[in-house]
């Protein structure tokens, strides 16, 4: 049975604690940013960037504010299509490590050629990978497998301090999510959990996708 | 905090006011959630919507420095409405005192004002008191001048018209926060206040936290779980750093500071030690004398004896009424009235207020001692942008500093828990934590004064000061020892034993202590309380998530301060489901009661409630602040408007500024400055910076000053979103880059609209293209009690920049 992640954005503060502890969990160098007009930094995911805090603002029908969190990471599909697209050109590019579900880039993903590291991308329905021109490989979370393996939780899961992030074995998870929704449904009767069939990183919203980011739900294809 | 973090899930109604605590207690704010998951009622009120509006039930929006008026309102509400818990009122607080003849108050001045000292005679406010000295009570508070009767004559001026007016919070707005935090008004539901620099920067700063203490004990909300009125402190140790006398009106453990016109102790005494004519009040700080003889015995040892006042007389003087909070130290620096000065912990030259006024002063010191992690905008002052070093005197001494994970000791958290931390790592290179800086540093001056002689030269030589710092021998000194052999119960303590309490402190020369809060938290029988990590309790004490044997908390480990107001007065808690103390017959369970005393309805052997005051009640009336006794909205120093729309007096009466050249203050209603800024950090830096935007990973994620500010300003200037704002005050001009959000809306005050951006202070030249102190544009004007300055609100204007200079 594969591990899997519930992201509560219910409770989630946008602290970022989840967007750095990854960053030194995997001795990322900081990127060089500008204030742009938003709180979101860096713009985007990118290759020191395996996680992103999303800020997303707009007004409810009672004219009251509302401002979307969306810590943004590779899904861990049930079924990745990138492995397979990789699989086609570079066998084990990426690999769907079973055990933990984990998707993973290998370092034969250096080998895969520009156009084909971009048709994985482009695979992606989360708009996930991205290629980092300075090894030639594509980067994206790798679920943290190094501390999964020895039996610790993810960097982000374990920095989360308001209870946003759950970690856990997949049917567990499926639960508490369920149960989660039922309980936030009361305040957010918009509520909902995004392709929780298939993926391993079911995110629970308050609202529509689209008022948290364009690549949130396979359906915003 | 009178309660602590865990025990906000106990809440039914939380108020966040003057603080953003997501953002700024990121690990604390899971309590909130926990009481939100409980299903309480939780509401932000703040004139940005922030990260903490996005996670509470509604959202309030307020303009800057109408907090008052805000509160004012919710206590006419309260007493309008008959929301309040009467029987606590009439047991706990001074709702039946009457007040003396000489009170009055009218049209936004009370009694006693001398306009050319721009101060009040605070004893025309004193309680009408009996042939003994005791005040008279009325407890059926028909007596005119009772304070239940005044505080509704008072308040009755804040309607919601008038209120709405002046905040520019709707009608609808002010009612639903109302509503939902006045329901805690019963004996079994509780609220709590949680606030911080968004109620104290302002030059009505305490009394917003005052107005905050009327509504609670009108509520009944004060010692109970899930109560109490909250102080979330920005700094992990600043609990700690008040507690030991960091300020400068106090000595360790909230003892007075000595003036010149008490030249013995005798006199101090005297003056500080308060009488109280009701047999059946504690008057706690009637034990003042026994705390500070036992911190003087701490801090000159042996040489500290009762024929020589405990060496009271080598202890510096202050001048009555001499202000000597830092704002008056940096104008005396620009005046040439300080030659040198250390500056440690705090990096003055980004977060003070005006700082183009503090960074010419610190200019005119000939040598500045700074201890830093790195450098900042303090330590290199004399290479600012636009200065030419050559012109500048001062000469600069920077020690390296050791990190806090480089250091063991303790923290006192925002719930006066205190807290072992171990040191992690050693300090890199030469780095020192300030202790090992500063007992070398006394150490070499001793030996200077016994070789040299000079003046005074006892005042050093016969402190009982250690050859090298440790920490836990420090921890143990702050605790206490016995200077004499002393029996205390059945038990005898040897000399330079630990003392177990502090009700064993004596004002004989038999104990010392540098804290007689901190006393018990290191005794012989457990030795370091603050490393105990034991999650052991009671079910009574689980059901309200106090864990007694977790660390130690002052005083004397109790976890939610006035205790004694949580049950009735034959202590019988007011929610027996979340009870914090119960009286069982004999005793009190629970947590550590307020005092062992049998409860308050035992005429012979049980004490009023509230043990801190000299009368024993809460003080819904309190004739000892500068300002008044009871809170009453001013305008801040720079108001945005011209009038007040129910008072004569637009701002406060006795604020404190200053008026050198360069402490300029906009008009009232100024044309050349109509847009009310607000101040404040932000998660991802800590407080100026200093330390965070040395943190790449940091710096990406907040990596430059930005300004926030409505569409509909942006519209009015003609500034985009992420286009370069120019930013100006009287006092100094900023670039920002344009943050255009519905997250901030115009107010509408008095018919007419006012704009508020807000700013962080988090960015300072010395990283390179981030930006330049916020601070340069904010007030030179405090609060007549603290001197805090008004850094939550002043005025400025804004326009699209043609170029940037400051952030590229």
């Amino acid at each position: 049975m594969p591990k899997s992640f519930l992201i509560d954005t219910t409770r989630c503060t946008a602290c970022r604690g989840c967007q750095v502890a990854c960053k030194e969990w995997h001795d990322h160098p900081a990127n060089v940013t500008k204030q742009r007009g938003t709180h979101q930094n860096p713009p985007d995911l990118n290759p020191y960037n395996f996680k992103v805090v999303r800020f997303r603002e707009h007004l409810g029908a009672d004219g009251q504010v509302i401002w979307n969190f969306f810590p943004e990471q590779c899904r861990h599909c049930v079924t990745p299509v990138c492995v397979d697209v990789a699989d086609m050109t570079v066998p084990g590019a990426m690999v769907h490590d079973r055990a933990t579900g984990a998707v993973l880039v290998t370092e034969k993903s250096a080998k895969l050629s520009a156009e084909d590291a971009q048709a994985v991308i482009d695979a992606c329905p989360y708009n996930i990978p991205r290629y980092d021109p300075a090894t030639g490989r594509l980067t994206k979370c790798d679920m943290c497998i190094d501390r999964v393996a020895n039996g610790m939780a993810p960097m982000c899961v374990k920095t989360c301090p308001t209870g946003a992030m759950y970690f856990g074995e997949r049917a567990e998870v499926l639960e508490t999510a369920r149960k989660r929704l039922e309980a936030v449904k009361a305040d957010f009767p918009k509520a909902r959990l995004v392709d929780a069939d298939d993926v391993n990183v079911i995110y629970l919203l308050a609202e529509e996708p689209e008022h948290y980011h364009d690549f949130v739900a396979f359906a915003q294809r | 905090m009178t309660n602590h973090w865990i025990d906000i899930k106990n809440a039914d109604a939380v108020l966040i006011m003057g603080s953003n605590a997501a953002e700024h207690h990121p690990v604390g704010f899971k309590w909130v959630m926990r009481a939100k998951d409980n299903g309480a009622v939780i509401m932000h009120v703040d004139p940005k919507f922030s990260r903490t509006s996005a996670r509470c039930d509604f959202h309030v929006p307020l303009r800057s420095g109408t907090d008052i008026a805000f509160l004012g309102g919710m206590i006419n509400y309260i007493l309008e409405n008959k929301c309040y818990f009467k029987e606590y009122v009439l047991n706990y607080t001074n709702a039946s005192f009457v007040v003396g003849k000489k009170y009055g108050f009218d049209n936004g001045l009370f009694s006693g004002y001398d306009a050319a000292a721009r101060s009040y005679n605070q004893s025309a406010w004193a309680f009408e008191t009996d042939e003994r000295g005791a005040p008279v009570r009325d407890f059926t508070l028909s007596h005119e001048r009772c304070v239940f009767n005044l505080m509704k004559k008072h308040y009755s001026r804040y309607t919601l018209e008038n209120v709405s007016a002046t905040t520019g919070v709707s009608r609808e707005n002010l009612l639903k926060v109302y509503k939902a935090f006045c329901a805690t008004g019963k004996p079994d539901k509780a609220g709590t206040i949680l606030y911080a620099l968004g109620w104290t920067q302002h030059t009505v700063g305490v009394q917003n936290i005052r107005a905050s203490a009327l509504i609670q004990l009108l509520l009944g909300n004060i010692g109970v779980a899930g109560g109490g009125i909250n102080a979330l402190r920005g700094e992990p140790n600043v609990q700690g750093s008040t507690d030991h006398a960091l300020l400068y009106h106090t000595l360790p453990g909230y003892i007075a500071l000595p003036l010149a016109q008490w030249q013995t102790l005798a006199e101090f005494n005297k003056a500080n030690t308060p009488v109280t004519a009701l047999k059946n009040s504690a008057n706690w700080w009637g034990n003042r004398p026994k705390y500070f003889a036992s911190l003087l015995k701490g801090w000159f040892g042996d040489a500290a004896t009762p024929e020589n006042d405990f060496c009271y007389g080598l202890l510096p003087k202050g001048e009555k009424g001499e202000d000597y909070s830092y704002m008056y130290v940096m104008d005396k620096m620009l005046h040439d009235k300080m030659k040198g000065g250390f500056v440690f912990g705090v990096n003055p030259m980004n977060s003070f207020p005006n700082t183009n006024k503090m960074r010419a002063a610190l200019d005119h010191l000939d040598w500045l001692v700074c201890a830093e992690l790195h450098h900042s905008e303090t330590s290199d002052n004399w290479r600012r942008p636009g200065v030419d070093p050559k012109t500048k005197k001062t000469e600069v001494f920077l020690l390296p500093s050791a990190h806090r994970v480089e250091k063991e000791g303790t923290i006192s958290n925002s719930g006066r828990w205190l807290q072992w931390f171990d040191k992690a790592v050693e300090p890199g290179g030469q780095a020192r934590n300030f202790a090992d800086i500063f007992v070398p540093l006394i150490n070499k001056l001793r030996e200077m004064y016994a070789a040299e002689g000079g003046a005074l030269p006892e005042a050093l030589l016969k402190q009982n000061w250690p050859a090298r710092y440790d920490a836990e021998e420090w921890a143990r000194r702050i605790n206490g020892f016995f200077w004499a052999d002393t029996k205390v119960g059945d038990k005898t303590y040897k000399r330079g034993q630990l003392v177990p309490a502090f009700g064993n402190l004596k004002d004989d020369g038999s104990t010392s202590s540098l804290n007689w809060l901190y006393c018990g938290s290191f005794t012989e029988e457990e030795g370091n309380k603050s490393k105990k990590r034991d999650l052991s309790q009671t079910p009574m004490q689980a059901a309200i998530g106090l864990y007694p044997n977790w660390s130690w908390c002052w005083p004397v480990n109790r976890r939610i301060l006035y205790n004694r107001a949580s049950v009735d007065i034959n202590g019988k808690p007011y929610n027996p489901a979340k009870a914090v103390i119960q009286w069982d017959g004999s005793k009190w369970v629970g947590d550590v009661p307020d005092g062992p005393w049998a409860p308050q309805a035992d005429q012979e052997k049980g004490k009023l409630a509230f043990i801190m005051t000299t009368n024993g009640y809460a003080q819904l009336y309190g004739p000892g602040l500068k300002d008044g006794p009871f809170p009453e909205h001013y305008e801040p120093a720079e108001p945005p408007v011209e009038r007040h729309p129910f008072s004569g007096q637009l701002r406060s009466p006795v604020y404190k500024f200053h008026s050198s050249e360069l402490d300029k203050f906009a008009r009232a209603a100024d044309p050349d400055y109509p847009i009310v800024l607000t101040t404040y950090s932000m998660t991802e830096h800590w407080c100026g910076g200093g330390e965070t935007r040395n943190v790449p990973n940091l710096l990406e994620a907040e990596p430059q000053l930005y300004i926030e500010m409505s569409r509909e300003l942006a519209r009015e200037k003609g500034i985009k979103n992420g286009d370069g704002v120019i930013v100006e005050s009287p006092r100094g001009r900023v670039e920002a880059i344009a943050m255009v959000t519905i997250r901030l809306r115009p107010f509408t005050v008095m018919g007419k609209t006012v704009h508020l951006v807000g700013m962080p202070f988090a960015y300072g030249w010395t990283t390179p293209n981030c930006g330049d102190s916020t601070n340069r544009l904010t007030v030179t004007a405090y609060d007549p009690n603290t001197t805090i300055p008004e850094a939550k609100a002043c005025c400025v204007n804004i326009r699209k920049a043609d170029k940037l200079t400051e952030i590229l």
